[in-house]
């Protein structure tokens, strides 16, 4: 007789049986479903494990039980700690929740050189009076910056063409970080510019003051220019000479890029990935065109279908799975973003995928005219003449006008993804976010009908896609958790 | 390996009666008086000077034992024993004329076993657990701590389990802080005791500098983990103690041991140290040491590293993949794969540490940690041979 033993005898006794914890399932494919948890975890299970599960029949000690319960979603009398646990990783991911307002965005003018066709909000005007934010305005919007409990606080500046308007950028700048003597914040700045304006004067002021740039980059020459016209047609040549020029004088890694899908990229997002590879960019942002300004007004919006761009979506990320199995590290944002709620008890705070919704709490907008938009989409829909989500005015409501007001906690507390029908039951809800301002662009309301909703059907696909790639490819697994903890 | 206990062959001038002694050990012969009359001289030439407390020669230097003249009591060492150094800490014990070696001056490697007493009874525990009552050895390391020089860099505190020692341990800690406040401190746990609230926080209260708790967990099935520390409610309680510990902002290390019975389950563990415990300080995947209880339980224990170099491979790529600082512990570089080689560290204490004579030709001798002795006497991998790196 052993004075040990056996597994067997550790196991809860027979006649305690297994609770369930809070847990949510969609079928992944016909013969399995996906099972995630409040606290994001997942797990693929076959059709009928699931149905032994629920039952309560799923024998005890079994491959399907060990892994539900260290995974938390089952729960017997060997395993107290659990719902401590799940707590812990609940609290973890909502943690950054009384952090509001990280990101403040200054548009401070909306004149543009360039004439983007799916452009929401430029202007192509010498009329600097009309569109200009006024050192004044600035100071007041500095005010809300401030008053902010966040304590790492993102200025940024968009436009139009910001850099059309630099001295009301260096102002900002000088002002902030004058107070920000004594206030102490984690204080950075972005530029959103399409360079072509960018000097060595105004890249060195950027490098002094650790200000990020943020430009447009759709692709290859040819398709960046038919996407970005300018006067001289050379909108690529002046944004790549504008990369160069920013990382030697401001930083490598203070340089990054962004591109909009128009229906002439769909067929071409080996060559857009190309191009970010080949000027160097650790990864892309594949992002589907926004349904605002002029995108609508030009139905370039209407040019492509959901569908449509998850192909573009899926064959972008295959091809970039295949540059990292040749030994090329590259990287898909909106993917980091989804993996890391997927694999890690964390969440990027990415403001278009979070719930509670970003709107205003994650970003807030002032306008050149003083007015503040709960998110840049928010000021986009303003220029199609739609102002529900104008929160107030710099000029006339104070910050509690602002931030208490109906228009803003309203679609806040009613798109919130763990009430919101369907959401609230959807398997993928973990993973997914409250976008009340594109349903009530699209759909007149903030919450909108889940099966018709563009950003459902998007996001949906893309977290299968996601999944299913993870159990099938440990490759992919093993990359995709590196893009989680980036 | 060196044997840091032993038997005298000859002790002198101690009868059976009398009580341990904790004695510096000396070859100064010139050492001042006052400082003489606590230690112990080390004679290795003729003309022995006088005023030490006691005298001690390696075997083949007894004769130099014969010259003293009064009551000093004498020892004569083993040939095991001719490590000594000036500057190491003996204990004397007279009732069955045995020693032990409880400071090495010079080695990095200095672990005080504060019990033999464990509420775990793991598979393959390498220090068999005693249910006696030993609170004189706590009564030795708290008279040995003043001892020790303050310049001491590291020092383990192991068992058994020493948080069974409850305030007394967190006392000790205490005190250790304050005679070598530059020391760092390691201590091996398993945990449990810290789901107490009280206990942690006394344990935190302490504010040391440089603490480090090891911890093991050798599952995310609390069954499993539980199995092979062959304990109920161990699980849980490990798990509660390192939330109330990283919830101090204490220090924390968890250790698996990598065996037949902990190997299948690894990467999930590494996953579930992600998800759950990322606020870990580092974790350590060990070896398992061909001791104690591991030599009686080899059957279920057993598997040759070689054998599970990719599943070792996966769990340290998750594991480097949440950003958690990883080391592999006790495994020879030439078993493990490519990838896993930067996290291999050399972890086996300086006294039980060898190498094979295949070993001789290796290119990464130099980086490799080696073997523990118990590995080359009783089993190691199939698979060990020279790596040739040009």
């Amino acid at each position: 007789m052993s004075r040990f033993k056996a597994i067997e005898e550790y196991e809860a006794p027979r006649a305690d049986a297994y609770r369930l914890l809070p847990f949510r399932f969609t079928a992944l494919d016909d013969s399995s479903y996906v099972l995630t948890n409040i606290a994001g975890e997942h797990l693929v299970l076959s059709n009928e494990s699931l149905r032994a599960l629920v039952r309560h029949n799923l024998p005890r000690g079994s491959p399907e039980f060990v892994e539900l319960r260290a995974r938390h979603f089952l729960q017997d009398s060997v395993d107290s700690v659990a719902v401590d646990l799940l707590a812990l990783k609940l609290r973890t991911r909502y943690r950054r929740l009384p952090e509001f307002t990280a990101l403040h965005i200054f548009v401070v003018t909306l004149r543009c050189e360039h004439s983007c066709p799916y452009c929401q909000v430029s202007r192509q005007t010498e009329d600097v009076a009309a569109f200009d934010m006024t050192p004044e305005t600035a100071d007041k919007a500095l005010d809300f910056v401030f008053r902010s409990p966040a304590a790492a606080i993102k200025i940024e500046f968009q436009g139009g063409e910001p850099l059309l308007n630099f001295g009301l950028i260096r102002y900002v700048v000088e002002q902030a970080e004058k107070r920000n003597a004594s206030e102490k914040r984690d204080l950075r700045f972005v530029i959103a510019t399409n360079l072509a304006l960018a000097t060595r004067e105004i890249l060195s002021f950027c490098a002094a003051h650790s200000i990020d740039i943020s430009t447009s980059l759709d692709g290859p020459e040819d398709l960046h220019n038919k996407n970005r016209p300018r006067p001289g047609r050379n909108s690529h040549q002046k944004a790549v000479e504008g990369i160069q020029l920013a990382r030697e004088i401001v930083g490598r890694e203070r340089v990054s890029a962004l591109m909009t899908t128009t229906s002439k990229s769909l067929d071409r997002v080996r060559d857009i990935i190309d191009e970010y590879l080949r000027l160097e960019f650790p990864g892309i942002f594949l992002r589907p065109l926004s349904p605002y300004g002029f995108a609508v007004k030009t139905n370039a919006i209407a040019a492509y279908t959901t569908a449509r761009w998850l192909e573009f979506y899926k064959e972008g990320l295959e091809y970039i799975l295949h540059l990292n199995q040749v030994g090329v590290r590259f990287r898909e944002f909106y993917a980091s973003v989804i993996l890391k709620k997927m694999l890690t008890s964390d969440e990027s705070g990415f403001v278009d995928l979070v719930s509670p919704a970003g709107i205003g709490i994650k970003a807030l907008v002032y306008n050149y005219d003083g007015a503040v938009y709960a998110s840049d989409e928010s000021r986009m829909l303003a220029e199609m003449g739609d102002y529900t989500f104008r929160l107030g005015s710099l000029e006339t409501d104070s910050y509690e006008d602002v931030m208490l007001s109906d228009r803003l906690l309203d679609p806040i507390e009613e798109s919130m993804t763990t009430s919101v029908p369907m959401c609230n039951e959807c398997a993928f809800e973990p993973f997914c976010g409250a976008d009340p301002v594109f349903h009530h662009t699209a759909y007149g309301d903030v919450v909108g009908r889940k099966p018709e909703s563009a950003f459902c059907a998007r996001n949906m696909a893309i977290f299968r896609y996601l999944i299913a790639k993870m159990r099938d490819d440990s490759g992919a697994r093993r990359l995709f958790l590196n893009w989680a903890n980036q | 390996m060196l044997a840091l206990s032993g038997k005298f062959e000859e002790l002198r001038g101690l009868p059976e009666g009398s009580p341990r002694e904790l004695l510096r050990v000396t070859t100064n012969r010139d050492t001042p008086k006052v400082l003489a009359r606590a230690a112990a001289y080390l004679c290795d030439t003729a003309d022995v000077p006088s005023g030490f407390r006691v005298y001690l020669a390696l075997e083949h230097n007894r004769r130099h034992l014969d010259e003293i003249s009064g009551k000093a009591p004498t020892a004569v060492l083993p040939a095991s024993a001719s490590f000594l150094r000036d500057g190491d800490i003996i204990r004397l014990s007279p009732r069955n004329a045995s020693y032990r070696v409880l400071f090495r001056v010079h080695s990095n490697h200095n672990g005080l076993l504060l019990t033999e007493r464990c509420n775990h009874y793991c598979l393959m525990c390498s220090q068999p657990p005693r249910d006696v009552n030993d609170d004189w050895v706590m009564d030795d390391v708290e008279r040995l701590i003043p001892m020790l020089p303050i310049t001491t860099r590291q020092l383990g505190f192991t068992g058994g389990e020493p948080t069974l020692h409850g305030e007394r341990f967190v006392d000790l800690l205490a005190l250790t802080k304050r005679l070598l406040p530059r020391t760092a401190i390691h201590v091996l746990s398993n945990g449990r005791r810290f789901a107490d609230t009280r206990f942690v926080e006394g344990y935190a209260a302490i504010q040391h500098p440089d603490l480090m708790v090891g911890i093991p967990l050798y599952s995310d099935d609390p069954v499993r983990h539980n199995y092979v520390v062959q304990a109920d409610n161990a699980f849980d309680e490990t798990i509660r103690g390192i939330l109330n510990l990283k919830r101090l902002k204490q220090r924390v290390e968890l250790r698996v041991v990598l065996h037949r019975q902990t190997i299948d389950r690894l990467p999930k563990l590494a996953e579930y140290i992600g998800r759950n415990l990322l606020f870990v300080d580092q974790v350590a995947l060990m070896g398992l040491e061909i001791t104690g209880f591991t030599r009686g339980n080899l059957e279920k224990l057993w598997i040759d590293p070689y054998d599970y170099r990719s599943t070792l491979e996966s769990a340290v790529d998750i594991l480097a993949g949440y950003r958690v600082p990883t080391a592999v512990y006790n495994h020879q570089l030439c078993v493990v794969t490519d990838r896993v080689r930067p996290f291999c560290v050399q972890s086996i204490s300086d006294w039980k540490n060898e190498y094979l004579p295949v070993c001789a030709t290796c290119d990464l001798r130099a980086q490799c940690g080696g073997f523990f002795s118990s590995g080359v006497r009783y089993r190691h991998s199939d698979h060990i041979r020279p790596v040739v790196t040009t």
